[in-house]
């Protein structure tokens, strides 16, 4: 059994239908690419994966639960993290900070023992800062760690982000448009990143992106969305040579 | 080793905000045994405190959770009512540190209760909505405790919103709350050590709680609501835990501050109460819990040391807050204060500092 299904996934914004009928299968430990012109509804689907947006119909089942409409929190919970199109840190938080909130539901202590500073609150907290600083040694961030994030450069706040979603211990990762606004280099270097994540954590990886380099380089599997509509799947190189596909980029009829 | 260091430079912090706390007590302690202290600003001591522990509790609301909130003293009111019946309804009848005990308990227990009451529905909204429903609940509570009439004689406890004579009491009942005139006759409960020590318990809470898991979910929520919740904060837990507690604090400064006068009336804990409080956190700095405590020290004392200068004593009070504002705050004196420090660290010292980052 696959580890995410998502049947027949729709959403209208009144008389908009954003996403129909959007079928997907996600494997364990494979890397997929969700492709599509702008306003395909491609960050629409994973607002729907995550619980920002409740699916009008359809549903979405990870790992044998049903998590269709849940909040995102408990979608958090049970395995789904994601980054942002438009970074999403904590700005006037530390770089350890945002990977420490990230640890969250992994490792926990209640309120009063961080107010009564009871024993395990230094035990729980040294865990936590061993276990973020760790995260942060793989992104090579664990120098930055006392700077606020805000004081990050862009591309290293692109990975403090994923680092930040690998906190939470997904199942599955959600990047969206992870090489946006990088050089030929940096996207280089995070093509490898992405894929030694997937190697050392052991989890699916779902990527929107512009990029072909990037997403025909690292992508084992493509789906690409045009008006909210999946028009093919398939391998990089079933996708280049698609009719559809060119079509719904260059313009057709 | 850089866990060591941040750990270190946490404590360091806020060891440094309790040996202000613990300084200035000294410093009082001082003058009033030298015969110094005078008379005007001894009575200010008390209200000191109970203005620092609003400020301290009003900083998590505005600064650690992000949210706009216009009715502290409404917190302050339920809190200060709550906890003076209780003081005046045991008083003499157990030992009194029980009943101050009991009235401090009370009054942050009811307070805390109308915080989460207020909380529930509002906090699922944000911004601007908060501002205003919390500025309606400090008027409300206001205008319900000036019209509220509560007293007990043999038969129990009579209420009405009416009059003094619609409660039906006997001749020898007791008045406990009588309308706008509000609760008098109260027993001095109140003294400057029992302020302290309440800052102090203010501090180490609210402290710890910003220093912790909760604390750091409740700022992730400020940052990025969007990204706090999908890295799996329950948003509306710790916007709720956050603004209990606030609430909390803010009756146990209303008991501590109304335990200082012999009466209390409702109209104290108006509109004016809950900016001036609102003041202290801007001032002191938002999100900054050691500006806070400064902040509202110096500006409760500031009115009456001003006070020779007669008609022209507000006027300089609002030029000391434009002034402070733009001391702390423009850009260009930011910049102006950090090469002064540069310059003085490069005269007396050889060895690279750090740099401070606020």
């Amino acid at each position: 059994m696959a580890l995410l299904e998502v049947s027949n996934l729709g959403i209208a914004f009144g008389g908009l239908q954003a996403v129909a009928q959007l079928d997907l299968k996600i494997e364990k430990g494979h890397l997929y690419g969700l492709i599509g012109p702008n306003g395909a509804g491609k960050t629409t689907v994973f607002n729907m994966l995550t619980g920002v947006y409740t699916p009008t119909e359809g549903n979405i089942v990870l790992d044998g639960k049903d998590i269709t409409g849940k909040s995102p929190d408990l979608i958090s919970k049970a395995g789904v993290a994601r980054t942002f199109q438009n970074i999403r840190l904590f700005n006037d938080m530390t770089v350890l900070d945002n990977v420490k909130v990230a640890l969250h539901n992994q490792i926990r202590y209640n309120m009063w023992t961080g107010i009564l500073r009871l024993p395990s609150y230094r035990e729980k907290e040294h865990q936590m800062n061993r276990e973020a600083l760790r995260l942060l040694k793989i992104f090579d961030l664990d120098k930055e760690a006392s700077l606020k994030a805000s004081q990050l450069p862009y591309g290293k706040q692109r990975k403090l982000e994923i680092a930040r979603a690998l906190a939470t211990n997904p199942k599955l990762l959600l990047l969206d448009e992870p090489a946006a606004g990088m050089n030929p280099n940096e996207t280089e270097e995070l093509m490898n990143t992405v894929r030694s994540v997937r190697d050392q954590f052991g989890i699916a990886i779902l990527l929107i992106e512009h990029d072909m380099n990037f997403v025909m380089g690292i992508c084992e599997e493509i789906t690409v969305l045009d008006y909210g509509r999946v028009i093919a799947h398939g391998d990089g190189k079933a996708i280049r040579n698609n009719p559809k596909v060119i079509a719904a980029y260059l313009g057709g009829d | 080793m850089f866990r060591l260091k941040n750990l270190r430079k946490s404590t360091k912090s806020n060891l440094i905000t309790f040996g202000i706390v613990i300084g200035f007590y000294l410093v009082i302690q001082l003058l009033s045994a030298l015969g110094m202290l005078s008379s005007s600003l001894s009575g200010q001591l008390v209200p000191i405190c109970a203005y620092v522990i609003l400020a301290i509790s009003l900083n998590l609301t505005v600064g650690i959770l992000g949210e706009l909130s216009l009715g502290h003293a409404g917190f302050m009111s339920v809190g200060a009512f709550s906890g003076t019946i209780v003081w005046t309804t045991l008083y003499g009848q157990v030992p009194n540190w029980l009943g101050l005990l009991l009235a401090f308990v009370v009054g942050g227990a009811v307070a805390g209760l109308f915080g989460f009451i207020v909380g529930v529905p509002v906090l699922r909204l944000s911004g601007d909505y908060l501002a205003i429903v919390t500025l309606a609940f400090g008027e409300i509570v206001k205008n319900v405790m000036n019209a509220c009439y509560l007293g007990y004689d043999s038969k129990g406890i009579h209420f009405s919103f009416k009059d003094a004579a619609s409660m039906g009491m006997e001749a020898d009942g007791t008045t406990i709350i009588n309308g706008a005139i509000g609760i008098t006759g109260i027993k001095k409960g109140s003294t400057f050590i029992l302020g302290i020590i309440l800052v102090i318990l203010t501090l180490v809470v609210i402290l710890n709680l910003i220093n912790s898991r909760a604390g750091r979910a409740i700022k992730s929520i400020r940052d990025n609501e969007i990204a706090a919740r999908s890295v799996g904060i329950n948003i509306t837990k710790y916007k709720l835990m956050a603004f209990i507690t606030s609430a909390v604090f803010a009756g146990i400064a209303g008991v501590l501050y109304s335990l200082n006068y012999s009466s209390l009336v409702a109209k104290k804990f108006d509109y004016n109460t809950s900016i001036l409080i609102l003041v202290f956190v801007v001032l002191g700095g938002i999100g900054n819990i050691r500006g806070s405590v400064i902040a509202a020290a110096l500006l409760t004392v500031l009115p009456e040391m001003l006070r020779s200068l007669n008609d022209y004593r507000m006027l300089i009070y609002a030029i000391v807050l434009i002034l402070v504002m733009i001391f702390s705050q423009s850009p260009q004196v930011v910049a102006w204060r950090k090469r002064m420090v540069e310059m003085f660290r490069g005269r007396f010292s050889k060895r690279p500092q750090a740099k401070e980052v606020q």
